[in-house]
């Protein structure tokens, strides 16, 4: 399994031709305390960059893009009960929704974590 | 992703510091701009600043307001024109929540005043605490509205800083002992290790606590002592806001605004008897315009149903029409839940009003609700 990254603030695991996608621990730490995330539909399918979810701190609304194009397979229903999972398992148990990657070509210019370490000390 | 924080900014206008910036940096916080400042908007995470403010007492700084004295022959008739609230009556010691009125009635902002007394301010016969990010509209308003016998000084120099919780007066007491007395709306000259401090008993989250006025030179030492006691942790903007919506109070720039009235936004009570009757302030005729025939709109509380926030912009509607808008909103840690205030159409805003409110294209259930939405706890009696 590989694990990318997007200057977005999202992590992307790819297993086979499903990626699962969450947002980072730093992306979480900024939002602050998470109330609420709003997930897509499975069966929804997105161009890469489209908003896929939203997620809200105590403070404001977010958007999630989705960071490569795709099928909505799953989305992590424990979200519904407990967003705060976000904050406290940002990059497991607090993944987003997963998508059955319709472009592999499009995982390439993205990060692997190194690089998206190195990305987050520069900011 | 993509985030849009809720700040008002002065685009063209580089951020200045406060006397408390390096104070909360040393402390962790995350600093945003706000009213032309950089101020700290949380240090350990909203939701813990603002429950442990609902539970300890939490120390806000809020040096970013406009402090104001006002002196000279006929400053109580100057005032009594340019806000709609009994000035005369105010006695030394006293407060008031008042607010500045354009000439059709709008709110130009909202802000506390007071009687000094003890020759607090050098002597000033009144001192007023307005809001930071209109300080300089209002000063420019007021200055056009005052004759020239009474004079308007800004302290650019006082920061004020907010003690806010259930254990505030023990904590203040613990360096004061005499701001144990204070009640709801008093205020008094204190001195601390030779600093002079006006104090009053008022606050913007519902609880009981303190609102500091003192030299910017000596804030950081009275910000430090103040958390060296363990009832007191520094609380930033995020918590603010959420304290104060849950303790029902108007955010100015979101609930309040020149579009809208005194009493459509029920602040009713800030004009006395008095002044509704003599009239003699600017707006008045709204005022009684919209107290015989019912003002278009009125400023209420929503519960909101579910687990999703409603936030500023987001429009109200019973079936296919659109009865009002949210000003405020958002999840309120001592409720559980969202909840958001709003104006709403005369018709509409009775408390059990079934509503809906269109977040993202979904419509969700609301209801107006009662105001307060976390009871307040202020100290009214000894």
């Amino acid at each position: 399994m590989s694990r990318y990254f997007t200057e977005e603030h999202e992590w992307i695991d790819v297993e086979g031709e499903i990626a699962t996608v969450g947002i980072t621990d730093y992306a979480q730490e900024q939002l602050g305390d998470i109330v609420f995330v709003e997930l897509p539909a499975e069966g929804t399918t997105f161009d890469k960059g489209d908003d896929a979810a939203v997620v809200e701190s105590v403070k404001a609304a977010s958007d999630v893009y989705a960071p490569i194009s795709g099928e909505v397979v799953e989305s992590n229903s424990a979200l519904e009960d407990e967003p705060a999972l976000v904050n406290s398992d940002a990059e497991e148990d607090g993944w987003f929704f997963k998508l059955r990657i319709a472009d592999t070509s499009e995982l390439e210019g993205l990060m692997n974590e190194a690089a998206y370490k190195k990305f987050v000390a520069s900011l | 992703m993509s985030g849009t924080q809720d700040a008002t900014h002065f685009e063209d206008l580089p951020l200045e510091a406060l006397p408390l910036d390096a104070w909360h940096r040393a402390r962790g916080a995350r600093m945003v701009g706000f009213a032309g400042y950089h101020m700290p908007i949380q240090y350990e995470g909203i939701m813990a600043e603002h429950s442990w403010t609902r539970e300890h007492a939490g120390l806000f700084d809020v040096s970013h307001m406009g402090q104001l004295t006002f002196s000279g022959e006929g400053v109580d008739d100057a005032l009594e024109t340019l806000l709609p609230s009994d000035i005369k009556g105010l006695k030394p010691f006293r407060q008031r929540y008042s607010m500045l009125l354009d000439h059709e009635g709008g709110i130009l902002d909202d802000l506390m005043v007071s009687r000094p007394g003890d020759g607090a301010f050098e002597g000033a016969a009144i001192y007023m605490v307005v809001n930071g990010a209109t300080k300089y509209d209002d000063i420019g308003w007021i200055i056009e509205h005052l004759p020239d016998a009474v004079v308007m000084n800004h302290m650019a120099d006082q920061a004020l800083l907010a003690l806010q919780g259930p254990q505030a007066g023990e904590a203040l007491a613990a360096l004061i002992p005499q701001t144990a007395d204070l009640l709801f709306m008093q205020s008094g000259l204190f001195t601390w290790r030779g600093v002079p401090l006006w104090i009053s008993r008022s606050g913007y989250t519902g609880e009981d606590g303190f609102e500091i006025s003192i030299p910017a030179d000596d804030a950081t030492l009275l910000a430090d002592a103040l958390c060296a006691l363990p009832q007191v942790k520094p609380i930033g903007l995020g918590a603010r806001d959420s304290l104060r919506l849950e303790a029902g109070l108007p955010l100015y720039g979101h609930d309040l605004s020149p579009a809208v009235s005194t009493i459509g936004a029920d602040l009713g009570f800030a004009i006395q008897k008095r002044r509704r009757e003599e009239g003699g302030f600017i707006g008045h005729a709204r005022v009684m315009k919209e107290l015989a025939d019912g003002p278009g709109f009125k400023r209420v509380g929503l519960k909101i149903e579910g687990r999703l926030p409603a936030r500023e912009g987001a429009t109200i509607h019973i079936g296919a029409t659109q009865v009002g808008e949210v000003t405020s909103g958002g999840f309120a840690p001592s409720v559980g839940a969202p909840i958001a205030m709003g104006w709403v159409s005369l018709p509409h805003s009775a408390e059990g009003t079934a509503l809906e409110i269109e977040v993202r294209g979904k419509r969700i259930a609301a209801e107006v609700a009662p105001m307060p939405f976390v009871p307040h706890r202020y100290r009214r009696k000894a």
